[in-house]
């Protein structure tokens, strides 16, 4: 089944060290088209760094990214960005002197944006507040004019995720959307996960709360100082004994 | 104890959100308006009610450096770019319109323009390189650029060296002089203001606020920041390129490091971000400075003591300050 889908990202063998810390290492995985990719591990893992390698952040030592057989490795964050790969931060980076809708002129401001809004492109303020409804922001006259720098954790999360859905990207990397969020704004959260999963966007997920990444995710991969610990199912994955070491530590013998 | 607060109440208009009006009257109208037309009517009147030629002259310099603080206060507070390169700038402007007019004798009409494209494509180009760098680094390279230029041409003996080139064609009377600077003046801020309101201002404030998220946002902040650094060399080319008609006169003086340094003071008296601030703080340090002019080097020492007494005492400057006080009532209240 798995491998009749194209896979749409491949990661082959990359490898990153800060210093001694081997971040990744020979990390290699292929994301199916339209798949939810979930990626945990314990903290220091080398997650984020994974993420900043796909997306041109950093530039990992060797190995390579392909997107539809496009090698990503080595181009600009930007040019990733404008070819349909788009991200989060796991701390949310708005523009805090801008109001909210505001916030989303930049990424519709960029080629990719314009190609899409085709000649109508004029009006992107309101665009802006389509997109900000669409990732629950109240529609009045008065949250998406607030500045950003007023907005509570919960909606600067949804903040970033607009931004992405603004370059109607093909691959989204999620780098911990939950963190940091109370059970119900990731409540408010999650359906906007599944509604992006029904249109056919790739998915990848970094995640600390299993129980809502298990809920939306095909597959989950383990990772552990850099190197890639287990890959599956989810409920394949959290049987694995050495997941289990990984998260609980060794089992003391007395 | 007792304890109290301030309250701020806006004032002037019914129907707002910042930055969104909803006139409803005349009276809301020209509340709006008023502040600007102050402005614009303010200037073109100055140089008439001013005593005599030696003030006109001061006034002329001073737009000169309203100018350069207008295109350091774009670059600083709404790109993020803080570009301490003013005297580049007017140096640049001032050599390729003199070395014109000196060299080939063309007529002001076309130095000043080729002058002023010219001399902002020069300025681009050789910052180029250094656009990557942010913050400090950024500055401390823009700085040492009038440094380099004036040693070269020292060095090298290019355009008469030290002795610089003279005459070069000065404007016909002082009232051409003066009107064209305060145009231009007026045109730069608000064009400038109208700029940073359209979407490229919006994405030019994002790369101050954050540049990673709009590199995520799938645009090349470094050619963004060329625009940028495009727009506000014009307006030092510019300045420099009437400068050197102006004094009639091109030398190495022009890359004096007063030009990189009076426009900072100038934008943080004024308000830094306002653009029309730094043109006011401009209007008032030139004056200023001329009336210490007895003093010499000790000149310098007032750009300090302005700069360390707003820092202090008022980081918002002037302009935020009456903006505030023009837009809100203020009072205290009982908590």
């Amino acid at each position: 089944m798995k491998d009749q889908k194209e896979a749409i990202i491949e990661v082959r063998h990359l490898s990153k060290s800060f210093g001694g810390v081997k971040a990744l290492n020979d990390v290699s995985f292929d994301v199916p088209e339209g798949e939810v990719l979930g990626i945990i591990g314990p903290n220091g893992s080398g997650k984020t760094t994974l993420v900043n390698t796909i997306t041109g952040f950093v530039k990992p030592e060797s190995g390579e990214v392909f997107f539809r057989n496009i090698r990503l490795t080595g181009l600009p964050p930007y040019k990733i960005a404008d070819l349909g790969v788009s991200r989060t931060f796991q701390v949310a980076r708005p523009f805090l002197s801008l109001k909210s809708f505001k916030n989303l002129i930049v990424p519709l401001w960029s080629p990719r944006a314009r190609r899409f809004a085709g000649s109508r492109g004029g009006d992107r303020d309101t665009v802006a507040i389509d997109l900000l409804e669409e990732v629950g922001f109240e529609r009045d006259a008065f949250v998406p004019y607030k500045f950003a720098s007023a907005l509570p954790l919960g909606y600067l999360k949804r903040l970033e995720l607009a931004r992405c859905l603004a370059l109607r990207p093909e691959v989204i990397i999620c780098d911990e959307v939950f963190s940091g969020l109370s059970m119900s704004e990731i409540a408010s959260i999650l359906p906007l996960i599944e509604k992006l999963k029904m249109k056919g966007v790739t998915l990848i997920m970094i995640e600390h709360r299993l129980r809502e990444l298990f809920a939306v995710a095909d597959n989950i991969i383990v990772l552990n100082f850099g190197e890639k610990l287990a890959e599956g199912k989810p409920e394949q994955v959290m049987r694995d004994e050495k997941v289990r070491r990984a998260y609980l530590g060794e089992e003391i013998k007395l | 104890m007792e304890e109290r607060r301030k309250e701020r109440l806006d004032r002037g208009i019914k129907a707002r959100t910042d930055g969104l009006y909803a006139i409803q009257s005349w009276r809301e109208t020209i509340y709006l308006i008023a502040p600007r037309a102050s402005l614009i009517i303010g200037l073109l009147v100055l140089p008439l009610i001013l005593p005599g030629l030696y003030w006109q002259r001061v006034l002329v310099l001073a737009g000169v450096y309203a100018l350069l603080a207008i295109s350091f206060d774009f670059l600083a507070e709404r790109v993020g770019l803080v570009c301490i390169g003013g005297a580049f700038m007017i140096g640049v402007g001032s050599y390729i319109a003199g070395s014109l007019n000196y060299y080939f004798g063309l007529p002001i009409a076309l130095t000043i323009p080729v002058a002023t494209l010219g001399g902002a494509f020069i300025c681009t180009l050789l910052w180029l390189p250094c656009l990557p760098l942010r913050g400090i680094y950024f500055a401390v390279v823009t700085f040492m650029f009038p440094f380099l230029t004036h040693s070269i041409i020292v060095a090298g003996d290019l355009f008469a060296g030290t002795e610089g080139l003279s005459p070069v064609k000065d404007f016909p009377n002082i009232w051409i002089s003066i009107y064209l600077i305060l145009t231009m003046v007026l045109i730069a801020i608000f064009s400038l203001r109208r700029l940073c309101g359209e979407d490229i201002g919006v994405v030019l404030g994002g790369i101050k606020d954050n540049d990673q998220a709009v590199l995520a946002s799938g645009i090349n902040i470094t050619r963004v920041k060329i625009y940028a650094l495009f727009i506000a060399s014009l307006i030092g080319c510019f300045a420099g390129a009437f400068l050197a008609h102006f004094s009639g006169f091109v030398g190495v003086s022009l890359f004096a490091v007063d030009f990189s340094i009076m426009p900072i003071a100038a934008c943080i008296m004024g308000g830094p971000g306002t653009l029309a601030g730094p043109a006011l703080g401009a209007l008032i340090l030139t004056p200023l400075s001329e009336l210490l002019r007895g003093f010499g080097q000790l000149r310098v020492v007032l750009y300090c003591l302005v700069l360390i007494g707003f820092i202090l005492f008022k980081p918002e400057g002037l302009l935020n300050w009456a903006t505030r006080k023009y837009h809100q009532t203020e009072r205290w209240v009982k908590v």
